[in-house]
């Protein structure tokens, strides 16, 4: 026993001291960089970090965003690099966990002094990174259309806004598709946060809402709602359902016997990637809201999809988010060259009404709320499990996170 | 075994390699970057937990697979404090965008420091005594204990999920400025938190292992080796289960009120399913029934965490599991148990070793 305590006191001291020491080493080299293990940041390269979900449940969507960033990162380098200096991605596991998004991006940032991250999908995760970017001053380019109601100076965010998805959607079903919508989505902070909105939209336009639910994150048992929908006879069902419950929720109600021709669903997180999840079958008919589809008619987005395809494999679908997160990289150098400096404060300054022809057509960044201008497209799926475009907004809509040009949403004005 | 109070050499060994961990643990901050004293700080209230993790479990033979609840709900404490406090009066963000217009009251007390950190431990602790009056006084035990306890997991994280507008939903609760008036991103801060942490961790220590040296703690181990026997000596079990059980689920409290501080958010993913069991693979790992073990387990699996992480960002859990399940494989009793293997392999200690310090539970 007292020789036990022994033993057990010289492990205390061997291995605090090994951690600690690991810890200490571990601060001067960058030994932390994967793709191309350059070393530290010496005078050729930028190094940037990639921070998405590579493990965990939205391992899934993120690792796509992940492909096109990369992929714009080594286009660039190809052409030269930005200000003569090669790019580095430093890519991090955001494990699909908000604590750790938060952690690793405090480590992008503080000890591989990235000049920028790409990253995030969901809402949790970038509320979780936030702090830390307006802390340390870092700056994050974030490609997921999302609820709005923010506007931190050190994020762009270069998915859609409410009023550039959904606000528009809704404007569009009312006028096309009827007047009595059913809220379904999944139980967290963006799907809540688009229905708050949406039901101020219908009260204001004369729209009514004759049911709303809300299931958790992974659910895939619908009858019970598929049921009141029935019951309910919507003209639309708005859906803000995530991830694995679409896949349930389709082929239960194909499996009711209601088809796109009965209920018009219109879907916000439903995109092509998705649309090879759920199966088109299922899907065929049903509409979806966004900005990009990779049938999206631009010279641009012609080389986006043969490269992306080229690189990752025929099989590979482009989507919204992931032509968000290749945009991102691009406005970012775009930004970097015109301000001459990959300095967080100059790089913002430079980014100031910054145009660019991006896949989706031409983006352009919005200074005040560092949202980009945006076209909003509306598709139905067809049987090749692309989308064929139904409308689109013409120009880019200007972005509005809080909804200041529009009187009904008054009450759903953010606290800070 | 336990009696001996001389002051032999090996017991300033013992004592010096306190002393030197403990050196190590304070003075870090002249060694580390900011971002990796970070890292410590918050391995570091992972080990809290763990200490209280191994008082059940190591100690008294009750696993609980809900850990993450008492930590989490220690966390939120804290968190609705840091959030009104960022909020300078107004009403939290997230309550405005989920449709609230007014803080509700049982946010209210939290405005205060005091309060916020005596429910941070109080909460948790009444949570723990409520579900053990019920169940170690039913003589609910083993695994069926352990499934109660994923029940309240799942209950919990999905009544926090449910509930946006009172708890920021699956966010969590994120953003903050200051604490008691100092800025919470400034090194000084931040350093002050650190050494605040690191005491901590070594006042549950002290209290932990004089829980586990004193009569209290015989009786705790005699009913993880055999619960009836100790009920027919005259003992009531249960009592002394409620107790350590809840003072177990007051620990896991006091971790996640400094975890927040140190994290900046605390959201249902820290308190659902798999932190739970992650907590205790750190115990198994570092090895139960050691409290030094425990804690040195939950910090060595989260630094390989984040090393093996930033390191191979794309396999790193095939790493992480690898060393799970290697250590389970061939160290059963885990880190502390190599240790004390070494030593029995030199001494013939072997059988008041096992009768002492093994894990081996009976048959009931």
């Amino acid at each position: 026993m007292k020789k036990k305590w022994f033993y057990q006191s010289g492990l205390v001291a061997v291995v605090l001291s090994l951690l600690l020491a690991a810890c200490a080493n571990n601060e001067e080299p960058a030994s932390t960089t994967t793709e191309s293990g350059s070393g530290a940041a010496s005078g050729d390269v930028i190094k940037v970090g990639v921070l998405h979900s590579l493990s965990g449940t939205m391992a899934i969507s993120e690792v796509s965003v992940r492909d096109a960033e990369m992929m714009a990162i080594e286009e660039i380098n190809a052409a030269g690099g930005v200000l003569g200096k090669k790019i580095e991605a430093v890519q991090e596991d955001g494990a699909s966990d908000w604590p750790t998004f938060a952690e690793k991006a405090r480590k992008l940032i503080s000890e591989d002094k990235v000049a920028t991250v790409f990253g995030g999908w969901t809402s949790s995760s970038r509320k979780a990174m936030k702090p830390v970017f307006e802390e340390l001053n870092g700056l994050l380019w974030y490609p997921v259309q999302y609820e709005g109601l923010e506007a931190s100076p050190n994020i762009f965010y270069t998915g859609a806004t409410t009023n550039q998805q959904i606000v528009p959607a809704v404007d569009w079903l009312l006028e096309n598709r009827g007047k009595r919508f059913y809220l379904l989505g999944s139980d967290y902070v963006f799907p809540r946060t688009a229905n708050l909105i949406i039901k101020e939209q219908l009260k204001a336009k004369g729209g009514e809402m004759v049911g709303e639910e809300y299931t958790p994150l992974g659910h895939t048992d619908y009858s019970t709602i598929i049921s009141k929908i029935k019951e309910a006879k919507p003209d639309v069902v708005f859906n803000t359902l995530n991830g694995d419950s679409n896949v349930a929720f389709f082929k239960q109600l194909k499996d009711a016997g209601i088809s796109a021709q009965d209920i018009t669903t219109l879907s916000v997180s439903v995109a092509e990637e998705e649309i090879r999840g759920i199966g088109v079958d299922v899907l065929q008919g049903h509409l979806a809201a966004w900005n990009y589809y990779q049938t999206t008619d631009t010279p641009a987005n012609k080389t986006f999809v043969e490269n992306y395809k080229k690189k990752y494999g025929e099989d590979r679908v482009t989507a919204d988010p992931i032509e968000a997160g290749y945009t991102a990289v691009y406005l970012w150098k775009a930004a970097v060259e015109k301000a001459g400096s990959t300095d967080v404060d100059k790089v913002k300054a430079a980014a100031k009404d910054l145009e660019w022809d991006a896949p989706e057509g031409k983006v352009k960044i919005d200074g005040e709320n560092q949202h980009i201008y945006k076209t909003v497209r509306i598709g139905e799926v067809q049987s090749d499990g692309q989308f064929k475009e139904l409308w689109n907004s013409g120009d880019a809509v200007m972005p509005d996170p809080f909804l200041k040009g529009y009187d009904w949403a008054a009450s759903i004005k953010p606290t800070d | 075994m336990l009696t001996v109070r001389k002051l032999s050499p090996q017991r300033l060994w013992l004592l010096a390699g306190y002393a030197a961990a403990a050196a190590a643990l304070f003075s870090a901050p002249l060694f580390l970057s900011d971002f990796r004293l970070n890292l410590l700080a918050k391995f570091l209230a992972f080990a809290i937990v763990a200490l209280g993790l191994d008082l059940i479990w190591g100690y008294t033979g009750i696993l609980s697979l809900g850990h993450g609840i008492f930590f989490g709900l220690g966390a939120y404490a804290m968190a609705m404090y840091l959030k009104l406090e960022a909020s300078g009066g107004r009403l939290p963000d997230f309550m405005g965008w989920s449709g609230l217009s007014e803080l509700p009251f049982f946010w209210k007390p939290f405005e205060s420091f005091g309060f916020a950190v005596l429910m941070g431990i109080l909460i948790p602790a009444v949570l723990a005594l409520f579900l053990g009056f019920f169940t170690f006084r039913n003589r609910i035990r083993g695994v069926y204990f352990t499934i109660l306890t994923q029940a309240l997991v799942i209950i919990t994280a999905t009544l926090l999920v449910g509930q946006q507008a009172y708890t920021g939903g699956t966010n969590g609760v994120t953003g903050y400025n200051d604490i008691l008036g100092e800025s919470i991103a400034s090194p000084d801060t931040k350093r002050m938190l650190y050494w605040v942490t690191a005491a901590v961790l070594v006042a549950v220590f002290i209290v932990c292992r004089y829980v586990v040296k004193s009569r209290f703690g015989k009786v705790l181990r005699a009913i993880r080796d055999g619960e009836n026997r100790v009920r027919f000596i005259g003992y009531n079990p249960a009592v002394y289960q409620m107790v350590i059980f809840t003072m177990s689920a007051a620990i896991a409290g006091i971790a996640g009120m400094l975890f927040v501080l140190h994290v900046g958010i605390i959201s249902p993913s820290m308190m659902g399913i798999v932190p739970s069991i992650e907590m205790v693979l750190w115990v198994a790992i570092g090895g139960r029934g050691t409290l030094i073990g425990a804690a040195l387990g939950a910090v060595l699996m989260n630094w390989a965490k984040s090393e093996f992480s930033t390191t191979y960002p794309q396999g790193w859990t095939y790493f992480l599991g690898g060393v799970f399940i290697l250590v389970v494989v061939f160290l059963p009793n885990g880190l502390a148990g190599l240790a004390s293997k070494l030593k029995l392999s030199k001494t013939r200690e072997v059988r008041s070793e096992a009768e002492h310090d093994g894990i081996e539970h009976p048959a009931v």
